[in-house]
């Protein structure tokens, strides 16, 4: 029963949470979407937590969203032990460098006034989330070998049925309780998501890479101008 | 050709008095807002000095604007790859400490001290944290200190004068500063609009005024790297980037922007100027001391036919073309050639101008009396306080003739008008003419220079925001996509 509210009902309503109020946030005026760097107020620490926090954490999220696409290619791959063991090593690698980032922002959270001066509540609480997160990622990792493979195996399947509305539990009952942590986890951070500062993780500024340098915006339509 | 059209400004050096008026209404009007504070959209620095941010011009540090590559150019510090690489961390970032931390005192306790043999004080306390703090450099904090080992020495501009130079600018006897006044330049290739990420930064294509869209601005703060001025700043506390916006509310209403309004000095002109955009591209990748002269090409003669044909075929408007007509900026940039902008090796194409400040030469004790006449008024430009090199440091990238012309004109000009008002000396005519002026053109440069009134310093140009609010599927409808003013309260979630 606890397991059906935590890891089929609550996904969803996290999914729809996050989709529905991102949405809404954004087209009523993206005012809120902005990192909120505090770089200008402190910038020698935040260079030691953040840039180990955001390259690991992007490298491990990409990771698991491979594995949940390929998890054929990903077995595959991992056959071969040596290139499981580099995968693994790899992995674990850009984990600790997050997790070593975030303590490092904690820390600075905390101990910089001009820092504290602008720490909302729900920052704090992004972090607690984010700890719990790394921390039992990395436990996990450690502690279950080749996550890899059986991530693949046994949680891609569950994942995929949340996907295509046939929510299958079967495969996440088995599960120790630091993984069952780590994905109910997951789904609090999708849900609050839209409510904090992690909403600049949604708008990367990708466009940038293609867009021409400068940006000219008029109030007529010179195109128009030009015909007549 | 491709005919646009520019509100660009003009500061007149020569008449600055630095009283900093024109930065107190800057900040009282766009400013006085927690976050803010410490921002001065309009300050005016002491030169030699190190100015603010502390050694903004030393882009070694900073990497803003652009540089040369080859035929083209691209930004120092910012920009596609070199942006995205640090979005995570800047370390190019100015920060609070390179300005200054923000403070106020805490008042009540001069009402609430309890009685006692002191005089009760009012602490400094910090407007970030709100805690105690020990006041380490503020607002003007090098005001006047020309001369100074800790700021006039720390000038990056020294750096183009030899040692003998240098020590000169710090012997008593020859001290020497100059204000300069300095707000956003509106640049024509602003650097700040290439370096923003999420595309909030954008020129607006009828005036040309650089403004942040606050709704999009998601802090990245590449711009403030961008921008060789250092004129964006970041918004602590909304955590977006703010720079000045010309008082667009104002000139949009007709009305002079507040700092310009506000000068003493009355230093300051602005006006429209036409120009040529399709000239842009060749021009920002000259050599450095072809960037004065080639960005004076681009700007356009409003009375030329050829030019109104043009500039009416791209939908600027009559009364625009009109008041370009009449512009003062015209008058000193293009006419006469007496307006130069500040750093142009940075390539960002700046449309603020300045006109350098002619200072007084070095006197001798001659019989117990301070001696300051000269037979030969221009070797006197040489002999000024202040080196050439180091005015041409600023406003030529280097190219010290420029410069010379300029103060050649300004020696002129007074040469000529001493002659007519006393009449105690010669050589009016060898003066106008070594400086390229009749004397007409001197006559107009004496009248626009000492007697213009507030409306030929100040020719705004109707806006026709009727036309843009026609206008369907306008872009810019809400307050904050104009660089100001929010819907959302500025607070954190
Ligand atoms: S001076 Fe103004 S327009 Fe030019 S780069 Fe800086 S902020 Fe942008
Ligand atoms: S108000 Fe005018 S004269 Fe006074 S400091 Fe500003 S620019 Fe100079």
């Amino acid at each position: 029963m606890f397991d059906l509210a935590l890891f089929v009902i609550f996904p969803y309503v996290a999914l729809v949470l996050e989709i529905a109020v991102s949405f809404y946030r954004y087209f009523s005026g993206s005012y809120k979407f902005s990192s909120l760097s505090s770089e200008f107020l402190e910038g020698r620490e935040l260079f030691w937590g953040s840039q180990p926090w955001h390259y690991g954490i992007l490298f491990v999220l990409v990771g698991h969203v491979v594995g949940f696409l390929f998890p054929k290619e990903v077995l595959l791959f991992n056959e071969v032990p040596v290139r499981r063991l580099i995968l693994e090593v790899t992995a674990l690698t850009f984990g600790l460098m997050a997790l070593v980032g975030l303590l490092v922002l904690i820390r600075r959270r905390f101990t910089n006034d001009r820092v504290w001066a602008v720490t909302a509540k729900m920052d704090l609480f992004v972090l607690f989330l984010l700890l719990i997160q790394t921390f039992s990622g990395i436990y996990i990792a450690v502690k279950y070998r080749w996550g890899s493979s059986w991530y693949a195996s046994a949680l891609v399947p569950y994942l995929r049925s949340l996907f295509v509305l046939k929510p299958n539990l079967e495969y996440i009952a088995p599960m120790p309780w630091v993984v069952k942590l780590h994905i109910a986890n997951a789904y609090c951070l999708i849900a609050v998501l839209p409510f904090t500062r992690l909403v600049h993780f949604l708008v990367l500024p990708v466009s940038y890479v293609w867009r021409s340098w400068q940006v000219v915006i008029w109030n007529w339509d010179r195109k128009k101008i030009r015909k007549v | 050709m491709d005919v646009r059209s520019q509100i660009s400004i003009l500061f007149h050096l020569d008449k600055c008095i630095g009283c900093h008026t024109c930065s107190i209404a800057c900040k009282n009007l766009w400013t006085d807002r927690k976050g803010a504070e410490y921002m001065w959209w309009n300050n005016v620095e002491t030169k030699p000095g190190t100015g603010f941010p502390h050694r903004w011009e030393n882009q070694e540090d900073y990497k803003g604007g652009w540089v040369k590559e080859g035929n083209s150019i691209d930004l120092k510090g910012a920009g596609k790859f070199r942006g995205l690489k640090n979005i995570f961390h800047n370390p190019n970032l100015p920060i609070i400490d390179d300005y200054y931390e923000p403070w106020t005192y805490k008042y009540e306790d001069l009402f609430n001290a309890p009685e006692g043999n002191d005089q009760p004080v009012a602490q400094p306390i910090s407007q970030i944290t709100g805690k105690a703090i020990e006041i380490k450099s503020g607002p003007n904090w090098d005001d006047d200190l020309g001369g100074s080992p800790l700021y006039a020495r720390k000038d990056p501009n020294l750096e183009k004068l030899n040692a003998q130079e240098q020590e000169d600018l710090f012997k008593v006897e020859k001290l020497v500063m100059m204000y300069l006044p300095r707000i956003c330049n509106h640049c024509l290739n602003p650097s700040c609009v290439a370096s923003c990420p999420s595309g909030a930064i954008y020129k607006r294509g009828e005036d040309g005024i650089v403004l942040i869209n606050q709704e999009k601005c998601r802090g990245w703060r590449m711009c403030v790297t961008g921008c060789p001025y250092k004129k964006v700043f970041y918004n602590w506390s909304t955590g977006k980037s703010e720079k000045c916006l010309l008082c667009y509310p104002r000139i949009e209403a007709g009305e002079i922007p507040a700092c310009m309004h506000s000068c003493v000095g009355r230093i300051r002109y602005l006006g429209v100027l036409l120009y040529d955009a399709d000239k842009m591209k060749d021009v920002v990748h000259l050599d450095e001391d072809q960037l004065v002269e080639a960005q004076r090409d681009m700007i356009l003669d409003p009375r030329d036919p050829k030019v109104i044909y043009e500039a009416r075929k791209n939908g600027i408007h009559d009364s625009v073309i009109e008041s370009a007509q009449k512009s003062p900026v015209f008058r000193f940039v293009k006419e006469w050639k007496m307006g130069l902008p500040l750093h142009p090796e940075y390539r960002t194409l700046p449309m603020l101008f300045y006109v350098p400040p002619l200072l007084p030469i070095l006197g001798k004790m001659n019989l117990d009396v301070y001696d300051t006449s000269c037979a030969d008024y221009f070797s006197t430009i040489d002999k000024a306080r202040l080196p050439v090199k180091y005015l041409a440091s600023l406003f030529t990238a280097g190219n010290e003739g420029m410069v010379r012309e300029v103060l050649k004109k300004m020696m002129a000009v007074r040469i000529y008008r001493r002659s007519e008002t006393v009449g105690d000396i010669q050589g009016a005519e060898m003066a106008l003419k070594e400086a390229g002026l009749t004397r007409a053109v001197a006559e107009d440069i004496y009248t626009l220079t000492a007697l213009a009134t507030l409306e030929d310093r100040f020719v705004i140009p109707p806006s026709h925001r009727e036309e843009a609010l026609a206008m369907e599927g306008m872009e810019l409808v809400k307050p904050g996509d104009l660089g100001f003013g929010f819907r959302d309260r500025p607070e954190r979630m």
